[in-house]
């Protein structure tokens, strides 16, 4: 997966947590929780579904990584390249 | 529709134990990850606490008495939209006690109206005071207790204590010397809007879950009771009912930690360490109630939706527990609860000890629970007068009904103190494949917290059962 797919990805499973999700002004560096009004449980529900969709692993120490969708990239680029 | 435990399959990737509200979300999460789910249910019917009986014509709810708007979200996402729709806000809280009566849309803005003008307090310790308790976490400091955190905002305001602090302690059982984060967490909740119900009621919601578990595939058996959880060679390995076995690589138990580890588990499975740490989880208090029925055709006035009424000089937690309380929320159903169903009920609840019911003979038991009744119908009328010529059943449950139908451990009716969490969410680590999910830690008990405990639970499932 490119970095682009990654958001993507990302932006298709928040999307999917939460259908009135807006994405128009959404800053790639700021937290997704204050922009979207996500709370642990929807990233729970991120976790779930990569794993789901993609047999990926995240341990619970490695939630920090998915707070913007800029880290998310860093951190699942690698992980999904293969993908 | 249930099968019979035995047309069902001899393997499973899952099994649940049991089916509260943290079982069939548990079973339902699982069997949308395409996981193959077998729910166990020792009663006849589904949703543990969150249940509901009929008397006379009429229909009384266990547990209903009002959740979060969070429930709303945690539907729609991990149940379906129907019964998301189904969540209506309850606008009129009432207190009243010998300290204050008011009534409150129970709202972050309508506490902050009532902190500044009834109670006088200056708007910037309010807006500190929500702060402080909406930015708690479970992994928070644990050593302040809700005592200091209201002596630290308002030092010697027994009447602010209160108004913040008794609705929490129905909900969740907690008290004043329980950690500060048990309570914030929880009012916090309540604060983002209010209170809500589930129109309907409860049986209701639990007819359309057990139809989203059957759609997603979950073989569902009622009154199977399982012995136990078979352990082998340090894993799960399935669980035995009747002298039936049936194999799975995973099991959630939702039957309580304590029965979990105690009664349904062989203690070798269990580190030493481990089973000391599981030996200091206290539960929590149980529940006394009384159900007043409504005679057909008769009806009530509007007088709130719960009413949380104490003529107690101060709140006191030992006071809230004792036997003979001068404290109880009545929950009023009027006929929008059920609509089409033109009847009114109310439920008294009382937060109470399973030792001061749990040796009563026979004979004092009864006039107990008649004692119960009458203080019950007594303390009612002064908000409904005449109510007791108006019904036309009253019942009361104890400590030892909970017990009865739940099978906890002493009745409790908001599961354990705060150390059950850590021993909850540690089970799997001490014998892979075995989960535990149900009220624990005062946190994660009520409707909400119960379902959304059993998501975090069937993520670790998931993980464990691909990995």
């Amino acid at each position: 997966m490119t970095s682009e797919e990654v958001k993507d990805l990302i932006l298709e499973i928040i999307e999917d947590i939460d259908d009135e999700a807006d994405f128009e002004n959404l800053k790639a560096d700021a937290p997704l929780r204050d922009q979207l009004d996500l709370d642990s449980m929807d990233f729970l529900d991120i976790v779930m579904e990569l794993r789901k969709r993609h047999q990926l692993q995240i341990p619970e120490e490695d939630y920090p990584n998915l707070a913007t969708l800029d880290s998310c990239v860093t951190y699942l680029e690698p992980l999904l390249k293969d993908a | 529709m249930p099968i019979s435990f035995s047309q069902t399959l001899a393997k499973y990737d899952v099994v649940v134990i049991g089916s509260g509200l943290g079982g069939l979300t548990s079973a339902n999460r699982l069997a949308n990850c395409g996981h193959k789910v077998l729910l166990l249910e020792h009663h006849h019917r589904l949703g543990g606490l969150a249940t509901w009986f009929r008397r006379k014509g009429h229909i009384f709810d266990i547990s209903l008495h009002g959740f979060p708007y969070g429930m709303v979200k945690t539907c729609k996402k991990y149940w379906n939209r129907e019964i998301m729709q189904s969540i209506v806000q309850l606008k009129n809280i009432v207190f009243d006690n010998p300290q204050f009566a008011l009534r409150t849309s129970f709202d972050r803005k309508d506490f902050t109206d009532i902190l500044e003008t009834r109670f006088k307090i200056s708007p910037s310790v309010i807006a500190k005071f929500f702060d402080t308790v909406s930015r708690m976490n479970f992994y928070d400091d644990q050593t302040m207790t809700t005592r200091e955190l209201f002596e630290d905002f308002f030092p010697g305001r027994t009447d602010v204590a209160r108004f913040l602090m008794e609705p929490i302690t129905y909900a969740n059982g907690s008290t004043l010397d329980d950690p500060a984060i048990t309570y914030g967490i929880v009012f916090s909740n309540f604060m983002n809007r209010g209170v809500f119900t589930f129109e309907g009621g409860t049986d209701k919601l639990i007819k359309m879950m057990s139809d989203e578990l059957e759609k997603n595939g979950v073989t569902i058996c009622t009154r199977t009771k399982v012995d136990r959880i078979i352990v082998e060679k340090g894993k799960v390995r399935g669980v035995e009912a009747g002298g039936k076995i049936v194999l799975a690589k995973a099991v959630v138990s939702n039957s309580g930690i304590t029965n979990t580890i105690h009664n349904l588990t062989d203690r070798r499975a269990f580190s030493d360490e481990f089973l000391e740490k599981a030996s200091r989880v206290r539960v929590n208090n149980s529940s006394c109630q009384v159900y007043m029925g409504v005679r057909d055709g008769e009806k009530i006035d509007d007088v709130g939706d719960l009413l949380f009424t104490s003529t107690a000089p101060e709140f006191d937690s030992a006071e809230l527990l004792a036997k003979e309380t001068k404290s109880k929320t009545f929950s009023l159903y009027y006929p929008k609860t059920r609509p089409q169903f033109e009847r009114y009920t109310i439920v008294a609840s009382m937060n109470s000890r399973y030792e001061d019911w749990a040796d009563l003979d026979e004979d004092q038991y009864l006039k107990e629970k008649d004692a119960l009744i009458s203080r019950s119908l007594k303390d009612l009328d002064r908000y409904l007068p005449g109510i007791a010529d108006k019904v036309d059943w009253a019942e009361a449950a104890t400590p030892r009904t909970f017990n009865r139908y739940t099978l906890h451990t002493q009745g409790t009716s908001f599961g354990t103190k705060f150390e059950g969490l850590d021993v909850s969410r540690s089970i799997f680590k001490e014998v892979p494949g075995l989960f535990h999910v149900g009220s624990v830690g005062i946190i994660m008990s009520g409707w909400l917290g119960a379902i959304n405990y059993g998501v975090i639970v069937s993520n670790d499932v998931d993980s464990y059962l691909r990995f």
